[in-house]
Parts: C-alpha cells; structure tokens; sequence
C-alpha cells in the first residue's frame, strides 16, 4: 500500500457524467492490495463502468465475502451502501439485501476461492434464483490471503511461484454458470479494460443474475511463466471471442459494422448490447451451443473472453416470487406488517 | 511516435517548467527543497550560481517562472517561487566564505565591462574566478544600473542591493565611477583591454511628443524621473500626478509619487485590463495604495494655461475584442480633460548608443540596436560583446544575468583562441529518489494549501519615507507552507517499457489522468485518444519503447503530472521510478575546466 492518500485534486478537463460527478467521485480509498494486482485493476474499471452508467452512488449495492477480491468494495464508490459479510456467504446476504430493497443496483464481488470452494453451494443456488446482481469473480487460481495455495480453478500443470504444480482439476466458473442456468455469463481479464468496462456495464444493466468471471492475475503469487493466470500466458492464448459493446438507452449505434457480423440484443432498460462475432460459428443466445464451445476452447487451452451467453427472458427472483414493485423497504410500517389478526387470515387459508 | 530521447537533456528540462522558464534556469525546485529543510544557505548557493543576485531578485525579479509553474494548471495560483528565493537571501547565514574567489594569480587578460549594471556585474562574476583582470566602467557615481536608479528604494532596499554586488566587486574589480565613455572608436583605438563588454542598458526614456509637452517643466520622463528621485535630486511632486503608459516603470513612478507628496495619482491606460505590460502583482500593490487605473484613454494633448500644465486632454476609446482575445484598434467616443499638476511618461524606453560610432564595425539594425549573436553575445565587431538591456533592447534583470553568463563564456572562449560556437552542451544527471518501499527522498503527498499573501506594512506607515521597504518578507510559518505547494517537477518519472506488466496499476492510481497504454500512432492523433485529451500543446507527451505484451505503448501527458509518485509506488516491477533530473549548466569555469562532468560528484 502506499503512504500517501490519493491526492483530492482532478484533472481540470476531466470528463463528467449527465448527473455532474467525475469519475473520481466514484472512487474508494486508496487500495491496501499488492501494487500491480489485477484485482485493483478490476476496481477501476467498475469506477468507470458505474460511472458512465451515470450510477447514483447511494444506490449502489456492494457486497463481498472474504478473501483479497472481497476487500476490494472498500476501494470503489466510497458514497453507496456496502456489505462485507461472511465467508462464501455473500449470495445470500445479497439476496436478503436485494429482496428488501429491490431499486438498488448490486455488484458482488468474489473471488475463485469465495465462489468456488467455501461459497459453491451459495453460488449455484443464486444462479438459480436468478437474482438480479452482478457477480463478479475475481478469479486467480490461488489463494494470495493465505499467500499463494492452488484454488479451485488452477489449471492442471499450472504451477505458482513456489511449490510442485496443480494436478486436480479445475472449476470453470463460466463452463458451470452456464450449466447451472445463469442469464448472463461473460469472461474478461483484468489486463483488457477496454472489453471489461463494457461487459460490467452490460451485467449491471442485465435484469438477472449477470456473472462476470474476471481473470486477474496474482501479481505476487501466481504471475510467474509457468503459470496459466499471468498477464503473460493469459495475453497469449486470449481469445476474444466475441467482441461486446454496450449502448445506453438513448444512444444511437454508431460503431460501423460490416453486414452480418452484428447482432444488437434489446436489454429491459432500452439499452443495448452489440456483438461483433470474432468466430462466426458463436451464437451467445445458444446455451448447448456455448457450453460446447467453451468446453472445446478449454480443451485448445484458449482463454476465451467476452459475453458469451445471453437469454434476456428469463424471469428474475421478484418476478418469479410475484413480489410487490415496491421495495419492501419503502412500504410503510402498517402496511408491510398488517398484524396477527391479518396472519391469523392467511394462515387459516392454508387449513 | 518515435520513443522520447529523455537522454536529451532538454526533454526532462522542460517538464520543470520554472526552470525552464527562466533565462538563467535557476533550479528552483531543488532551491525550495533546500529551504523546506532550514537549509537556507544552499538555497541561497544554488540560486546564486544561476540568478548571481538572490535577494534582489527575490524581490523585484519578472518572475517568468511563476505564470509557468504548474500549480496553476493544476489549480490557480503559481508557488511564489520569487517570494521563496528571498526567504533563502533573508536567512541565509555569512555565506562569503562560499563565494568564488579570484585567483593570485592573474591569467593575462584585461577584459572591459562598460556599465555596472546587473549584464557587466554577471560577466564580471563569471570571469574572475578564472583569473580575468576586469575593468567597470560606469558612467554615474554609483553602481548598480538600473536597478538602483530606476527601482525604488521601498521595493529594494539599498543595502540589498550594496551587499550583493559588493560580493562581485570584492574578487577585485577595477570599478571606475563616474566615468563616462563618449567615444566608443576611441576606448577601442587604445587597445588596452582584450575584449569589451557593453553592458550599458536602455537608458533612453520615450516621448510623447502631444501639443503643449514643451511648454512646460511639469512633464517628466519615467526612468529619468525615477533616477532623479533615487539619487535625492528631486523630493516633490504635485498633488495631483497623472502616469501615462501601463508597464512596470509606471507602477514604480506612482508609488514613488505617494511617496514625495502626491495625493491623488492616476495611471492612465489606453487599454483595458488584460492588455497592460505591467505584472499583475505590480499593478496589485500598485491599486492596494489607491492608485487608480483609468482605462481606455488615449493621451491627445497637454493642457496648459498661462504657461502651467492644467490637465491632459484624453479621447476615450472603446475596442472590440474578437475570440482570439485579439484587440482592435479602438474607435474614439469622447474627448475628456483630466486635471493635474505633474505628467510622467512611463510609455517604454529605447537604446541609445550616442556614444557608438557607427563606422567602427559595430553594425546597427533598423532600429537603431546593435546586432548581436543570440548565442555568443558578440557584436560583428570580434571582441566586443553586448548584454543586458544593451543587446536586444529592454527586458529584465533575469534576462540580463542570463546574457552575461553567455557572454562569459564567449570572452573566455575569445580569449583562449576557441570557436565561439563550441559551447559545452548542457547536461542531465538522473538519480533514483526511492528510498525504501514506499519513501522517497522528497515530500510527495500533495499540498492543498494556497498561495500565501506577502504581509505588507501598514497602508500608512510605509508613505513617511521613501525607502520603507513595503515587502516584510515571508514569515517562517508562511515559509513552511509554501514551499509544500511546490510539485517537485524535477523529480521525474522515468519508465522502463520491458519491465512493464501492463497491470494498469499506475493509470488507476494516476489522481491526474495523464497515463494511457494504446496503440502508437502520430501525434496528434495519439493526443486526441489519451484517457484526458491532452489539449495543452506546448507540453510534450513522453511516449515509451514498445511494450514486451501486447506491444503497444505507454503515453504520458506531461502537461498535470503532479509528481506525486503514485504510479511508481502502484508499479510491481519497478517500470516507472521517481528520479530527479538536474540540468548540468555550464558556466565559465566549467568550459575553463572543460569537464562538465566534475558537476554531477557536487550534485
């Protein structure tokens, strides 16, 4: 970490959003994590991605679990609500917190060893609730709290700085997500903003559970040469498959593209997503198909990155649970809690 | 782009942009640093070397380098590096064991300085260390130039004046005063001198020449009045005094008018604010006396009757200024009268060589100044050097040092038998300021505290005499806040492209946007697509080697740096490193020495 905060000052020409904060009013305290993580680079591209969201701060959502990645909310949107809570928990907490205030925008940031290990359980079942959140998995094969053990997602033969190299194998968050019915899946590296704000955008703005598998290497552990979570090896064998551009609701397309190469999806809220297919073969709204792809590209050690399944249909948990439009947390007192004689009533229905 | 050549000397020089706006480059940050740390005696050396005149110029300097600071594209208001510069002169302890000396031992040439203003003083500074035997040659019976005759005393006092060239005239100068040269062929034709420095000023005030200026004694030319008042021949003025022209001789004649018994000074302008020659700071001190400034009138006549000045007549203009801030020339809307007792012309001043023969091989432009080589300082006579004022018409004290330290170099050079034009470049040593995992040698964290405020004697007070000096100097808890605002631009940041991961750690943590990874590309185009369009032209973007990854590059925007290391405290690898450049100058005695290089071992 550093000794000195961030200096208060902004550049004078800095850009300013359509309600009137500079991107450094999205910005946290000065992270406490290892200079060069991924993770902190992560951090800034939600900073920008809130940001151009034009995102009112006091309603945002963050939420985390334990680990390096669950440190980060700390570091963006010092002014929103925040929830640090228990290891591998944060699925549940962020269900609790998303069924009392529906309005809020949640970001969920965990990490390979929080979801994958501790959380599985928790991360499956909020798949299947289709909560509306973004569930970012800052994912770096290891450990680098507990300084630097194999996690669940370590490639085979993948060997960190010290110690033999991982023979179990590995937990693909995307290939499960995917598997398991999740509406939104993606894959960005934290070394490629450029893809990554765009994708945080669109998962943000994805009415459901958008799941965001980040890889974001382990500077001080795991970026050695014979690791497959380095800048290096993942710049190496990227492969991005299809290239992801978020439009807001007002905006026109204005990217030129060639016929049949674009393919705009409508999101809820009017914006849109635009894919530009890199592989002409990928169709993001085919999940049989994707699940194939992805299982192929593993198989090819390509590190596959951009939005790589979409079905923008499916019910979220409030509307599958018919709940009321209004948060719960705005209806008054009396009329959210109607008394015993009311229960009395329902209960007697169930008789 | 091409990857920038940060060996060039010129390209980290540039980024302290103080430094490089001064003529004689003081190294200002490393001067301020020095005071930060107590050590006003080095601060006061370091100046020295450069600016030769800290206390003088500590107070009555033009300053160039503070519209350059970066603070104020960083915020609005310049560290008062002037200011600073005289804390160092104000507590600095006996430094005369420091100075150069002259050696016992003479080296055979006798070289001429005619003047003894601040170009002659330089030269002479420079040359006898190396064993010149100097000559001054000045015209009054005191020393000093103009800036005793034409600053006044409550802005400089004497006694600093004195003492600081008393430093140069004590390595034995052979000072002749009062003794005015009226033939320049003939100074020449007795060949006792090697070479001849002129360093003799703009000493011609100009005119006005409006119906009714020689009919009567109560209009006065600014440096002509200044000078009397300085040397006590005049001590009164009318009550009523009108100044016209803007600058910063017009400044210095109302103030000294409150001064001698004027009440009620207006300085007239002929156009509105924005467009004055006189410094903002000069004109501020100048309007905290209730001097007023009466924009918009162009002077058409004098008015007198039965023989006595009455008033001047004005014709009231009104300009229109286009988008450019261009101003026209300004159409006239009514003519006006304005009374007064005493006019002073303060409308610029010229060079005069009555005294230059113009068949001697000296030639002269259209304008009447001789022609002098930019670099070398020497007329197209060989030998004859000109400096100052002298040399390219009026300035500054700053531009003037800066002349003689050149033409220093050109007399030894000359002297020696050298090719004038075979000067020692400038060199940079860079040197790593970390010291330890997130320390550095230098105080990084960002200051907001602003700009503090000269204290000033008592409105009242300061018009019993004429040599109170307004100025107090700052005071040491002003001192201690003002020296953090300075951005330590010397300390750069120097980037290794094949260390770098592109982790993007040092363009998160950069508070001021100036660092993007891209593709390379030409640049303007490359200017337009950096994370803040860097918009500032005359900033230079420092763009690395290709990077080992993706190959693209690192750009940064020098324009906001605020120097605060955060990128270099971010970096896993060790890519970016704070290091402080210091521009090696070479003076004089380092082409006697001709190794540059001793400098870097005192750096």
């Amino acid at each position: 970490m550093t000794y000195i905060g961030k200096p208060n000052i902004v550049h004078p020409k800095a850009a300013k959003n359509s309600i009137g904060l500079s991107k450094r009013d999205y910005e946290g305290v000065v992270s406490t994590l290892c200079a060069g993580c991924g993770h902190d680079s992560i951090t800034a591209a939600i900073i920008q991605a809130v940001f151009e969201l034009d995102i009112q701060p006091h309603e945002l959502g963050k939420m985390s679990g334990i680990g390096c990645s669950s440190k980060t909310p700390a570091y963006f949107v010092s002014q929103s609500h925040g929830f640090n809570s228990v290891h591998g928990r944060m699925p549940s907490v962020t269900t609790g917190a998303n069924a009392a205030n529906r309005d809020l925008t949640y970001i969920g940031v965990s990490g390979d060893g929080d979801s994958l290990s501790i959380g599985m359980g928790q991360f499956a079942h909020v798949i299947r609730r289709n909560l509306n959140m973004t569930y970012i998995i800052e994912n770096n094969g290891v450990y680098g709290l507990t300084k630097g053990q194999y996690s669940a997602s370590a490639d085979i033969g993948s060997k960190a700085k010290k110690g033999p190299a991982n023979q179990q194998k590995p937990i693909d968050p995307v290939s499960m997500g995917i598997a398991l019915g999740a509406t939104f899946v993606a894959r960005g590296f934290s070394g490629d903003k450029e893809q990554l704000v765009p994708l945080i955008k669109a998962a943000i703005r994805h009415k459901g559970f958008g799941l965001l598998d980040i890889i974001s290497p382990c500077v001080t552990f795991n970026d050695n040469v014979e690791s497959t979570k380095s800048y290096s090896h993942v710049r190496k064998f990227y492969h991005q498959v299809i290239d992801t551009d978020f439009v807001p609701p007002a905006d026109e397309i204005k990217a030129k593209y060639k016929k049949g190469e674009v393919m705009p999806i409508k999101l809820h809220d009017g914006s849109k997503i635009v894919f530009r297919k890199v592989d002409k073969q990928y169709d993001p709204t085919d999940r049989a198909g994707a699940y194939t792809y992805l299982r192929d590209s593993i198989n090819k050690q390509e590190v596959i990155t951009g939005l790589l399944y979409i079905d923008k249909e499916c019910d979220d948990m409030h509307e599958i649970a018919q709940c009321s439009d209004r948060p719960l947390s705005k209806i008054p007192y009396e009329e959210l809690v109607p008394g015993t004689g009311e229960l009395a009533k329902i209960m007697n229905r169930f008789r | 782009m091409k990857p920038t050549n940060t060996q060039d000397p010129n390209y980290f020089h540039k980024v302290v942009d103080c430094q490089w706006a001064c003529p004689a480059h003081t190294d200002v940050p490393r001067y301020i640093r020095m005071i930060a740390q107590g050590r006003f005696s080095d601060a006061y050396m370091v100046n020295r070397e450069s600016n030769i005149f800290p206390g003088i110029l500590g107070r009555v300097c033009d300053r160039p380098c503070e519209p350059a600071c970066r603070r104020i594209r960083v915020e609005d208001k310049a560290v008062a590096i002037c200011r600073l510069k005289r804390v160092a002169a104000d507590h600095r302890d006996d430094i005369s064991d420091r100075l150069p000396k002259a050696p016992s031992k003479k080296n055979g040439h006798k070289i001429a300085l005619i003047g003894a203003g601040c170009a002659s003083l330089a030269v002479a500074n420079d040359l006898l260390p190396l064993g010149y035997e100097v000559t001054i040659f000045e015209a009054l019976d005191k020393t000093g130039g103009l800036m005793r005759t034409n600053i006044p005393q409550f802005r400089l006092p004497p006694e600093t004046l004195d003492e600081e060239i008393q430093y140069i005239l004590d390595m034995g100068v052979d000072l002749k005063l009062g003794h005015r040269i009226n033939s320049f062929d003939d100074f020449l034709e007795q060949g006792a001198f090697d070479a001849v420095f002129v360093g003799s000023g703009a000493p011609k005030g100009k005119e006005l020449d409006l119906p009714g200026r020689f009919e009567t004694n109560n209009v006065h030319i600014g440096i002509e009045w200044l000078e009397s008042v300085a040397f006590e021949h005049i001590d009164s003025i009318g009550k009523k005094v009108l100044i016209i022209g803007v600058g910063n001789t017009a400044m210095d004649c109302c103030r000294s008018s409150l001064r001698i018994g004027a009440k009620e000074v207006k300085v007239m302008a002929r156009k509105p604010r924005g467009f004055f020659k006189a410094s903002d700071w000069e004109l501020e001190d100048a309007e905290e006396e209730n001097v007023e400034i009466i924009v918009n009138h162009s002077p058409k006549a004098f008015v007198i009757e039965n023989h006595k000045l009455v008033g001047m007549l004005f014709e009231e203009m009104e300009y229109q200024i286009d988008d450019q801030g261009k101003i026209d020339r300004g159409k006239v809307v009514r003519e006006k009268i304005i009374h007064c007792d005493d006019v002073i012309l303060a409308i610029g001043q010229d060079n005069a060589f009555p005294w230059i023969e113009r068949d001697i091989g000296i030639e002269f432009d259209k304008w009447d100044c001789p022609i002098v080589d930019e670099t070398t300082m020497m007329s197209s006579r060989a030998g004859v050097f000109f400096g100052g004022d002298a040399a390219f018409g009026p300035k500054n004290i700053i531009w003037a040092v800066a002349h003689g330290h050149e033409a220093a170099i050109s007399i030894h050079k000359y002297c020696s038998k050298e090719d004038l034009n075979d000067r020692l470049p400038p060199g940079m040593n860079l040197a790593s300021q970390k010291m330890g995992m997130h320390e550095w040698s230098y105080s990084n964290d960002y200051d907001t505290s602003e700009r503090r405020l000269m204290p000033h004697v008592d409105l009242k007070e300061r018009f019993k005499q004429l040599d109170i000096e307004v100025e107090l100097g700052f005071t040491l808890e002003q001192t201690i806040k003002e020296v953090e605002r300075c951005l330590n631009c010397d300390v750069q940041t120097v980037f290794t492209a094949n260390l770098c991961i592109e982790c993007d750690a040092c363009i998160d943590i950069c508070p001021v946007d100036c660092l993007t990874i891209t593709d390379n590309d030409e640049e303007d185009k490359l200017r337009a697509r950096l994370t803040v369009p860097a918009e500032n032209m005359e900033q230079d973007l420092y763009v690395s080697e290709t990077l080992p990854q993706t190959e693209r590059v690192m750009v940064k925007d020098e324009d906001l740096c605020i120097h605060c290391s955060l990128c270099a405290e971010r970096c896993p690898t060790g890519a970016w490193d704070m290091q402080k450049s210091t521009l090696l100058l070479p003076y004089a005695k380092d082409e006697a020495n001709s190794n540059i290089m001793s400098k870097v071992s005192n750096n």
